[in-house]
């Protein structure tokens, strides 16, 4: 099933991660592809989060390897996983609320481009505005864009939001719960977005998400995790069929 | 809007040049010692408004500076050598001083840097080799600079004032740049601003280092201006005071310290009248200042904005008749 000369993105091996007593995640292995949109989903406590904060450096697993393009990234904390090309969003709302919807982009891009004190002498604005304006664009938030992100709407913030963890063209976005919070009419907004992203960009997605039809519609592969460990990984529809799957987080 | 703040600005600085020239000698003094807490808050502000880390503890730099120069100064050495050192000192002194700061925030950082002015408080009144304890260090000279003597109280405040529109330039460019940006990010989201690739470790330790510094040569302009120092404007109150000045100016705004420090040092002066009275008419001023206006005076202009606004979208939404607004 996997394309073994392609280099995975993501490469997780056999993570483990327990809390005390609780086992969390289990021994958890994936590869998330090139330019693919790969769904984690699960019931509450089957290990997501700690397996999403393990990726993303806020926690260090027990044991097992997370990889990067091949680089081991296990031990990284989160600056070094963004600047290695690694974006993510909030299950909550995370905006700069002070700051223009503008500012807020061009700061999620900024500490890119070359050292702290080289950033110092530079002028506030180099291409990054330009860049900005573009997801602006694509995120139809275009008539916000001047006023402090603390004053928009929920939905509205969370487009910012999401645009924000694109704005450093990240090889890897992981986005826990985009749709958490956002009222429907918006999720399928959303869910267009992410596919166009994933079309432009070229970058591979993430996605936690508990809204079923958004998942099925919007990824390539899913990853059905229960009680830490992995049930089943394929295509949506694989997963719509798999009988497991549909006993333990599916059925009705 | 641009042009309107720096015409602002230069009608602001033109009268900083020549109203003290219509001042008696205490007049004088009194507009000396507030851009002195310009200076110190300025820095502050950095630190609380911008980056968000809640300093008790900027009295010790401003004390760190104070010494440093007076110190130098009894050894003989230049005031323009004592200067350069105080703010270097300061800077060291307040990097170390932002390592809590990685590990506690709020109020937790708050009693840290509390502790660190008491610490150095103490030093400067018990270790009396070399700061003279509790009596001081006396007949501070002030500087001159090349044959130009600023020990008039005029020329002094000129200088203060060059001083003050120096720093306030250097921050302005530093606010301007990326640095601007990362520290407000620093502030209002530390854990977003990390995935994001702002490196908080360094922002939040430069933004202790950099107030300090700033605190460190208001204080070696204060020892000049007074002539006589002893531990006694150093302490946890006095670095509650600047911290309040920073809070009523308006933290996060770039000129909430002109407008802090001047309720700071010059209203206690207008409320003299009020003698026994005073802290109790100054403290109610705080109370309602802090319930009305949380953000300080110079948040008022936005508020009225804001207050604008929305007042016009609730217009124009009845005016449309629906609620047709998109997310």
């Amino acid at each position: 099933m996997t394309n073994s000369s392609i280099q995975p993105v993501l490469k997780v091996t056999d993570l483990k991660k327990a809390y005390g007593a609780i086992q969390a995640v289990g021994g958890v292995s994936f590869e998330v592809r090139p330019g693919e949109i790969f769904g984690v989903i699960g019931p509450n406590g089957s290990g997501k989060t700690t397996l999403f904060n393990s990726m993303l450096g806020q926690i260090t697993p027990d044991t097992g390897k997370i990889e990067l393009n091949g680089q081991d990234v296990t031990q990284l904390g989160p600056l070094e996983l963004n600047r290695l090309g690694v974006g993510r969003t909030f299950q909550t709302l995370q905006v700069f609320g002070k700051m223009t919807v503008r500012d807020n982009l061009i700061v999620a891009a900024q500490e890119h481009q070359g050292s702290m004190f080289s950033r110092m002498f530079a002028p506030g604005d180099s291409n990054l505005g330009a860049k900005a304006d573009a997801l602006i664009d694509q995120f139809h938030i275009k008539h916000v864009a001047d006023k402090k992100a603390g004053e928009l709407s929920y939905g509205q913030q969370k487009l910012v939001d999401i645009a924000m963890a694109f704005m450093s063209e990240p090889d890897l976005v992981l986005l826990d719960e985009p749709c958490a919070g956002v009222n429907p009419s918006l999720v399928g907004g959303i869910s267009t977005l992410l596919k166009d992203l994933n079309k432009t960009r070229k970058g591979s997605f993430v996605v936690i998400e508990h809204n079923m039809d958004f998942v099925m519609d919007l990824c390539h592969r899913i990853m059905v995790m229960v009680e830490g460990k992995v049930m089943a990984i394929g295509t949506p529809a694989e997963i719509r069929a798999n009988k497991q799957v549909l006993d333990a987080y599916l059925g009705d | 809007m641009k042009k309107l703040g720096l015409l602002a600005g230069l009608l602001g600085l033109a009268a900083c040049i020549f109203v003290p020239t219509l001042l008696k000698s205490h007049g004088i003094y009194l507009f000396t010692y507030w851009l002195i807490y310009v200076i110190a808050t300025m820095g502050l502000n950095l630190t609380i408004g911008y980056a968000g880390q809640k300093s008790l503890g900027h009295a010790a730099f401003f004390g760190i500076g104070a010494y440093t120069v007076a110190v130098m100064m009894q050894a003989g050495y230049s005031f323009w050598l004592g200067m350069p050192l105080a703010a270097l000192g300061c800077f060291v002194v307040g990097l170390a001083l932002g390592f809590p700061a990685l590990r506690v925030q709020t109020i937790y950082l708050a009693f840290a840097t509390l502790g660190f002015n008491t610490a150095v408080w103490l030093v400067m009144r018990n270790e009396e080799w070399l700061t003279g304890g509790t009596f001081g260090i006396n007949n501070i000279a002030r500087p001159e600079a090349f044959g130009v003597s600023f020990d008039g109280n005029l020329s002094y405040y000129y200088l203060v004032l060059a001083f003050a529109v120096v720093l306030g330039l250097l921050l302005w460019g530093l606010l301007s740049s990326p640095w601007g940006k990362a520290f407000t990010a620093l502030r209002d989201n530390p854990i977003r601003a990390e995935s994001l690739g702002v490196d908080i470790r360094g922002y939040t330790l430069l933004s202790f280092a950099i107030g300090a510094a700033y605190a460190g040569i208001a204080g070696g302009l204060f020892g000049s201006l007074v002539q006589f120092i002893d531990p006694a404007p150093f302490t946890v109150e006095a670095s509650i005071m600047m911290y309040l000045m920073v809070v009523v100016g308006g933290p996060g705004y770039f000129l909430g310290p002109l407008v802090g420090a001047a309720v700071g040092v010059i209203l206690p002066e207008w409320l003299r009248f009020a003698q026994a009275w005073y802290l109790f008419v100054f403290g109610a001023a705080v109370v309602m200042l802090m319930i009305w206006l949380p953000d300080g005076l110079l948040s008022i202009p936005d508020r009225i904005r804001a207050k604008r606004q929305s007042r016009e979208a609730s217009a124009a939404r009845a005016a449309n008749g629906t609620s047709g607004v998109k997310a």
